[in-house]
């Protein structure tokens, strides 16, 4: 027979303490072990609201299966194909990262990436001719997160983009992401002429093809996620450091690519893109993050965060129990270290899907694993861990599979819960690249920011109304 | 100023900084008023295009490996102080920062990693202590709500929540218990032995535990339940899951439930739940039937066959009562409220309170009536902005100044609690007002001598201002009643 309540009759308890600090002192005073909890009233949130998921029934129960299904979640790179074929994406029709928005609402690397699109389909015949047909709505815009896809940055996806094809043996999900271009004139970052162009219409004509068949020619497939999980052992974070993921990327996906039947030159100049890329492997961490946070969709009850994404103007949270509904508010502009003399003034507002990584308990929560990270808003290798400690209060649970080393080996914290975000009244840490507020530039900086309180506001008061109706 | 910038471009081999330590020292540098603009970056295809961008691209061929140090100053002395800056800052050792721990904000963080046995106390705002208790429910611990303004619906859905947990919430309201010889919030500090409480009454428990280490019994727990957990609303959740508990417990010999008032119902259900249990459950929840908790310890003490013993008590140097003197009952404890209520209402008739025994004798908010008088100074109306009378006494201290002004005749009948969390030492303030109120003043005294305050020392301070002192409130209640008979004589 167990012990009635839990042993708390046969021997002294340890004491978690929050309010008023007399108690505390005189349990002190007799011996105790007291820890006294730093409360505060929590950061948002009406109070009935609070409680009334606090109280509810399922989402202890419900916050286990999201989680869980997250964890268990694998992540194989099975192929890659045109998005044109995989997502069935039709002319004039292009994806782009964050909840939904218009030609009028879009940033100036949004409005950048589009029009660069347009042109690279052939679509228009020039800038103007392109900013022409999506101002009259000829094109037609849908976020990536509506079709298993994400991207960085603007996240533009055209049809004749090659997407990495990712399966998740686990939960039987598929993901998808376009090809990662490299650093400075890239159109994620908005950046739209000739160099840009030219380095997709290669990407499309050479890189997707050799690529292709170096993955359909592999004995088995590219297990994405144990990369991801290595990376976190040797300095990176998943979102904005992968230098040590892209070269483990390069490194399994080598033999492959020099073994297809492609002119020489043209295998050299892959490997040499893929190894002067450090962010290659990024496109390859988000759908497998998105695998994982898809995994976790439609749990009733369940408060966690599948999506964290922004489009260059709103941020856009979605929670596990309300679906597919988007919580969005203005995104707010990273702080952190610019290129060249950029400066603050240069910088859009926070862009990408990229923030999936945050969702899935890397990039910004496993800061610890990459110090060198702070360093972009002037911080100490402290202030990193202090970070990933911080975010431990916000998660439900710790990923085995992503060990953070300097936090002795202890799992990511995985799977943002909206309740411990009101409560503590502390916002997710996102970890990610700057783009130029004007079309055409490019990136400019690379920083940290947080998603806009007003997100959560908006997914608690959704959560606790759905909550009432269920009970 | 008129003169133009200067310029410095230079690639080193031999020289690595990863990009994010470079774009820290090219902001480090172009914070310098004398520099314009300052490209610290290794020779990147990327970096040079940049570098070109603002003029600033090195003569002859550069390599990826090299450090590009390129930027334009006011004049050549800027320009050599920033570049020697350059230098600096490249071979500076980082600041590795002080160490910091990150404090739970939250129950559920504090109880990550805690060590069983663990128990959450709360005090937070009503509001808010649902959310902290619902951590400790979730992660399989018992709580202890000292927490008021928590509504009833609320204390329902978590006591059945802990139910299925297997855990117990103790209150909301709950400001006593004793947990495996740990005092938590207004306890006392007893010996321990076999005899477990349940308690719906802080100050009950208080007393009862207190009378029983007088007799030299001691108790194994006191699990305080919450003053609403015998209503019709709580139906006794946390009281049957303490039940059981105690049961179970190797240590627990027997137990007495103690009480105000309980909805009928529900102690009909509780008592019918105790009588299945094997360990042998006595009430001394109070009715009018049972007004008496010193009786009820008594009792028990013949259920164990140990001898009652003389409570202990100071017979004072009463002032004479006056002829119609009336009783005022000034109390910090609500069920010693109670009790003193239930045990004087025969003799003395209809006493109004402001907790009153039925609600046509209510007080409202004048407590300064005259005739027969109770006032409950810890109830929650009147400790709203301050702290438990236990804590402070000034609305007290007030009140008795008042009466003494009024000149009605009257008896004054206190309670003085003693132990953790109470007045350190009470009779310091108690004392002076006593001599200049120089009222017939009797004292229920509930604490031990183990006590921080020490029960002999506050009674004999207590007794050299005058004042009758009993260890039993029952007791004391009854020498006020005696007192106020002398003086109907």
């Amino acid at each position: 027979m167990s012990e009635p309540l839990g042993g708390l009759l046969s021997a002294p308890p340890s004491i978690v303490a929050a309010g008023v600090e007399v108690f505390s002192t005189a349990l002190r005073q007799q011996g105790a072990s007291v820890t006294d909890v730093d409360w505060r009233p929590p950061g948002f949130g009406n109070p009935d609201d609070l409680t009334q998921l606090a109280l509810d029934p399922r989402r202890a129960a419900a916050n286990r299966v999201a989680v869980e299904r997250v964890l268990a979640a694998g992540s194989l790179l099975v192929d890659v194909r045109p998005a044109r074929e995989v997502l069935d994406l039709p002319d004039r029709m292009l994806l782009h990262s964050g909840p939904p928005l218009t030609w009028e609402t879009a940033s100036g690397p949004m409005r950048g990436a589009l029009i660069g699109a347009c042109v690279f389909e052939g679509w228009a015949t020039d800038v103007a001719d392109a900013e022409r047909i999506l101002a009259a709505g000829e094109i037609t815009l849908d976020p990536c997160h509506h079709h298993r896809t994400v991207g960085p940055m603007a996240g533009v996806t055209s049809p004749s983009m090659w997407m990495w094809c990712l399966e998740d043996p686990a939960n039987g999900g598929q993901a998808w992401c376009n090809l990662n271009e490299g650093l400075g004139k890239v159109l994620r970052m908005g950046a739209y002429n000739d160099e840009v162009l030219t380095r997709l219409a290669w990407m499309r004509d050479v890189l997707g093809p050799v690529l292709q068949r170096a993955v359909r020619s592999r004995p088995e497939p590219l297990d994405v996620k144990a990369i991801l999980a290595q990376m976190l052992q040797m300095g990176d974070e998943g979102h904005n450091r992968n230098r040590a993921g892209s070269l483990m990327a390069l490194r399994e996906l080598s033999p492959s690519i020099v073994g297809v039947d492609a002119p020489a030159q043209d295998i050299a100049e892959v490997l040499r893109f893929i190894g002067g890329n450090e962010h290659f492997y990024l496109n390859l961490g988000m759908p497998t993050a998105k695998l994982a946070m898809d995994a976790a969709r439609d749990v009733p009850g369940s408060t966690m965060v599948t999506v964290l994404s922004r489009n260059g103007t709103e941020f856009g949270i979605q929670t596990a129990g309300t679906g597919d509904r988007w919580f969005t508010a203005p995104a707010n502009t990273p702080v952190g270290l610019y290129l060249g003399d950029y400066g603050p003034e240069d910088a859009n507002p926070d862009i990408g899907d990229s923030a999936i990584m945050e969702a899935y308990g890397v990039g910004g929560f496993s800061m610890a694993a990459a110090p060198a990270i702070v360093r972009f808003v002037g911080g100490t290798v402290p202030d990193a861990l202090a970070t990933t400690e911080r975010m431990y209060q916000l998660t439900l649970a710790e990923n085995p599979a992503m060990q953070i080393p300097i936090m002795g080996f202890r799992g990511s914290p995985t799977g943002i819960d909206v309740l411990q975000v009101a409560r503590t009244g502390w916002l997710p840490q996102i970890n990610t690249g700057m783009a130029g507020r004007v079309a055409g530039t490019g990136q400019v900086g690379a920083g940290l920011v947080q998603p806009p309180q007003a997100c959560f506001e908006q997914a608690l008061a959704a959560l606790a109304q759905e909550s009432r109706a269920a009970s | 100023m008129s003169d133009s910038p200067v310029r410095h471009v230079s690639l080193r081999s031999g020289v690595y900084a990863d990009s994010v330590r470079l774009m820290q020292v090219s902001r480090e540098i172009g914070d310098r008023p004398g520099v314009h603009t300052v490209v610290v970056a290794m020779a990147t295809p990327l970096n040079l295009e940049l570098a070109a961008g603002m003029g600033l691209a090195p003569d002859g061929e550069a390599k990826p490996d090299q450090l590009l140090i390129a930027l334009t100053a006011a004049d050549d002395a800027e320009l050599a102080a920033a570049v020697a800056a350059v230098d600096a800052a490249l071979t500076a050792r980082a600041d590795r920062g002080e160490a910091q721990t990150i404090p739970a904000r939250t129950i559920g963080a504090g109880l990550d990693g805690a060590d069983d046995p663990a128990l959450a106390i709360i005090s937070v705002p009503g509001p808010y202590a649902v959310a902290e208790a619902a951590d400790a429910i979730a992660a399989g611990r018992s709580v202890l709500i000292f927490s008021d303004g928590v509504p009833v619906e609320h204390e329902v859905a978590l006591k059945r929540a802990a139910h299925d947990a297997g855990v117990l919430v103790m209150g909301p309201d709950c400001g006593t218990a004793i947990v495996s010889g740990l005092a938590l919030g207004f306890a006392n500090v007893v010996r321990r032995g076999p005899v477990g409480l349940v308690a719906a009454s802080g100050t009950g428990a208080q007393q009862v535990s207190c009378l029983l280490d007088a007799a030299g019994v001691g108790v194994s727990h006191v699990l305080g339940v919450g003053g609403r957990d015998l209503s019709e609303a709580v139906g006794g959740l946390a009281t049957l899951d303490a039940l059981a508990a105690l049961d179970a417990d190797p240590a627990t010999e027997r137990v007495l439930l103690v009480s105000k008032p309980p909805a009928p119902a529900v102690a009909a259900r509780v008592q019918e739940v105790a009588a299945g249990l094997s360990v042998p459950v006595r009430s001394a929840a109070l009715s009018p039937e049972q007004p008496d908790l010193t009786a009820a310890v008594e009792a028990l003490l013949g259920d164990l066959g140990v001898a009652v013993p003389e409570w202990p008590s100071r017979p004072g140097t009463a002032a004479a009562v006056p002829a119609g003197a009336v009783l005022k009952g000034f109390y910090s404890g609500g069920t010693l409220a109670d009790e003193t209520m239930l045990i004087a209402a025969p003799a003395l008739g209809d006493i109004r309170s402001n907790t009153p025994l039925r609600p046509e004798l209510d007080l409202g908010t004048d407590l300064r009536a005259t005739g027969h008088v109770v006032v409950d100074f810890g109830d929650d109306a009147l400790t709203v902005g301050r702290a438990h009378p236990m804590i402070d006494p000034t609305l007290r201290l007030e009140a008795i100044a008042g009466l003494a002004e009024s000149g009605e005749p009257a008896v004054l009948l206190l309670d003085v609690v003693l132990g953790h969390g109470a007045d350190p030492d009470p009779a310091v303030a108690l004392v002076p007002a006593l001599r200049s109120a120089g009222l017939p003043t009797v004292v229920a005294l509930v604490g031990t001598e183990a006590d921080p305050q020490c029960w002999s020392r506050q009674a004999d301070a207590l007794a050299e201002a005058g004042a009758a002192v009993f260890a039993s409130n029952a007791a004391a209640t009854r020498h006020a009643l005696s007192l106020i008979g002398d003086g109907h004589e």
